[in-house]
């Protein structure tokens, strides 16, 4: 899907503005608490991992996947149900959310990498769905009501998440390193192999690559790491509900993603923020938040496709506006 | 009572009609969106909103206008066949070029629109829609007691597909159409007007997406998230189906909606996941799907 071609000088430029964001966007994340009520931070850090995991996928392997929600609220499930009825601590209900929705990756991803395009969508959205039908009707998952009263803990027995500024700045350190791990998958050899499969399938099979088995991985690390974002919400709301493992919320996090900048390091995160913070402020509102939504993403598609940070970078490294696109 | 497998006979043939009547639907979404696919290469994800906004639009001219049932029949095609060939004309045509998930995505976002102002003014509750005089009551075919109104709906939407299949492989119009399917500037260069063949595919598309929903008024209630549901179900009945065959997107519709109903009445726990069960066997065995030749 991705639309820019970049040359390598281009593609250096382009890293150098990333790093100036990068650092201006951490310096702002570490003081934000103190200006921004912490809740609505975390949300937003949460949701922007989950783009960020997203997009690995529909970014740098080329795959839509129609069925994110999946991973997001079904690592909720996992984590909330381990930390409230098995009584364990936060760190390791969150590695469980981990497993559970890289499992769940897994499983899906084997029945999803045999059709392309538009029928893996279809097929992410359709398994997905399915696995919302389970978590209506599985026991555990305590089925409108979802699991409520998820206790936050105590951090390796230590760190006492119910005090905001405790869990803020845990929130951010496992979104910074969730981030860093996702920018390393996609700057080595096997990212490498990633892109060219999302440029051309059948060229990376000629050239000898088993392009089922790296799809299948990007599709769990992908999930895993949509899992993380999960767990993590389940452990700030202290609850998980049918709403994260709704198709809708598979959508929300395609338009962040388009919103942002598909295959961009960064602009999944904007695009985050910038969904949340206008579902924030459309909450107190009379204005349905479905209706804004489907709008942002009809403009998005008709007029906007490479989203804001590739809007930015195709006028910052081409001011000419030759660019193809 | 007559029994079968360990089930009275009656709650069995119930369940059976149940699923027939889903069927019906599920084979004439499938294929609007196999039509739409086939000519546009994009996938509608608005099909369950356009169903939805068939059943809306029949709600309100009987409620504001006092439009009975048999003239919103024709109607409520007209209209919502007409805002597809606007939506198709303002923003589907500039979509052709790139990738076609940008079609989906595009669609994805329309349905929200479309749900979403009918949900802002209607809320989330379920309108009754009332069975048209004449088909009203039951008949008694000796075996079961069958509603005349679901009778109909089955013959309709049988008599709706196999038009839909005749008119499109059939006539002179419908052999444009294939033969603008496999190769649309062939059939530009041979004076056709591929683009006009194109607007009207999507609101023929979208027709029987509102045709279906006002079908569905009198079965189902009214309600704005009638459609979303629906349509990933259908989406799983295309996957099975594979979109490669107007018949074969028929047949899988309604097999799937009686294999819905079976499971109904053996082990109900499972049948809203039947669908996707049966999605997932399909693609480990024949993954181009049961009539689909590969993608």
């Amino acid at each position: 899907m991705a639309e820019m071609t970049l040359s390598d000088a281009r593609v250096k430029a382009s890293a150098r503005l990333e790093w100036v964001l990068i650092a201006i966007g951490i310096v702002a994340l570490l003081a934000a608490p103190f200006f921004i009520y912490p809740i609505f931070m975390m949300k937003m850090l949460c949701f922007a991992l989950f783009a960020c995991a997203f997009n690995l996928l529909l970014g740098y392997t080329g795959l839509l996947s129609f069925g994110h929600a999946a991973f997001f609220g079904g690592a909720a499930y996992f984590t909330a149900h381990a930390v409230k009825v098995w009584g364990l601590p936060p760190e390791i209900g969150i590695l469980i959310g981990v497993i559970g929705a890289a499992i769940l990756g897994l499983i899906m991803g084997f029945f999803a990498i045999r059709r392309q395009g538009i029928y893996f969508a279809m097929i992410t959205l359709a398994l997905a769905q399915m696995f919302f039908f389970f978590c209506v009707q599985a026991a555990f998952t305590g089925g409108e009501d979802g699991i409520q009263g998820v206790p936050r803990g105590m951090l390796f027995g230590l760190v006492d998440l119910h005090k905001e500024f405790n869990i803020y700045y845990f929130v951010l350190v496992v979104f910074l390193l969730g981030v860093f791990a996702i920018w390393r998958i996609v700057n080595s050899p096997f990212g490498m192999i990633l892109r060219s499969i999302r440029e051309n399938e059948n060229r990376a099979i000629s050239l000898g690559y088993s392009v089922a088995n790296y799809k299948l991985a990007a599709f769990v690390m992908s999930a895993a790491l949509s899992g993380l974002a999960g767990s993590l919400k389940a452990i700030i709301f202290q609850f998980a509900t049918l709403t994260d493992v709704a198709w809708q919320m598979s959508g929300e996090v395609i338009l962040m993603t388009l919103l942002g900048g598909i295959g961009t390091m960064v602009g999944p995160i904007i695009g985050a923020g910038l969904v949340v913070g206008l579902q924030n402020s459309l909450a107190t509102s009379d204005f349905p938040v479905t209706i804004a939504t489907g709008l942002i993403f009809m403009v998005c598609v008709l007029i906007f496709r490479r989203g804001i940070v590739g809007e930015l970078y195709a006028r910052v490294l081409n001011p000419s506006g030759s660019d193809k696109g | 009572m007559t029994m079968i497998f360990g089930i009275p006979l009656q709650a069995f043939l119930g369940q059976l009609l149940v699923g027939l009547i889903n069927g019906s639907f599920y084979a004439m979404l499938s294929l609007g969106l196999a039509i739409i696919f086939g000519l546009l290469r994009v996938i509608n994800f608005a099909h369950g909103a356009q169903y939805m906004l068939g059943a809306f639009v029949g709600y309100l001219l009987l409620v504001h206008f006092g439009v009975g049932y048999w003239p919103a029949l024709l109607i409520v095609p007209i209209v919502v066949g007409i805002t597809g060939i606007i939506i198709e004309r303002l923003a589907l045509s500039k979509l052709y070029d790139i990738d076609p998930l940008y079609g989906l995505l595009f669609t994805f976002g329309l349905a929200l629109v479309i749900e979403g102002i009918f949900r802002y003014y209607f809320g989330v509750s379920g309108n009754p829609y009332s069975v048209p005089e004449l088909l009203a009551g039951g008949t008694n075919l000796g075996f079961m007691f069958l509603p005349n109104y679901r009778g109909w709906v089955v013959v309709a939407s049988l008599a709706v597909c196999l038009g839909t299949w005749f008119a499109i492989e059939k006539t002179k119009l419908g052999a444009y159409l294939r033969a603008a399917t496999e190769n649309p500037r062939l059939v530009q260069a041979f004076g056709v007007n591929v683009p006009l063949l194109l607007t009207l595919t999507y609101g023929l598309g979208s027709a029987l997406a509102g045709l279906a929903g006002i079908l569905a008024a009198p079965v189902y209630q009214v309600s704005p998230l009638m459609g979303s549901n629906l349509i990933i179900v259908v989406f799983a009945v295309v996957v099975v189906g594979g979109m490669g065959s107007i018949m074969g997107a028929i047949v899988t519709g309604y097999m799937l909606g009686l294999a819905e109903g079976l499971t109904k009445v053996f082990y109900p726990e499972a049948s809203n996941i039947v669908i996707f069960v049966i999605m997932a066997i399909v693609l480990l065995v024949r993954p181009a799907g049961l009539f689909g030749k590969d993608a």
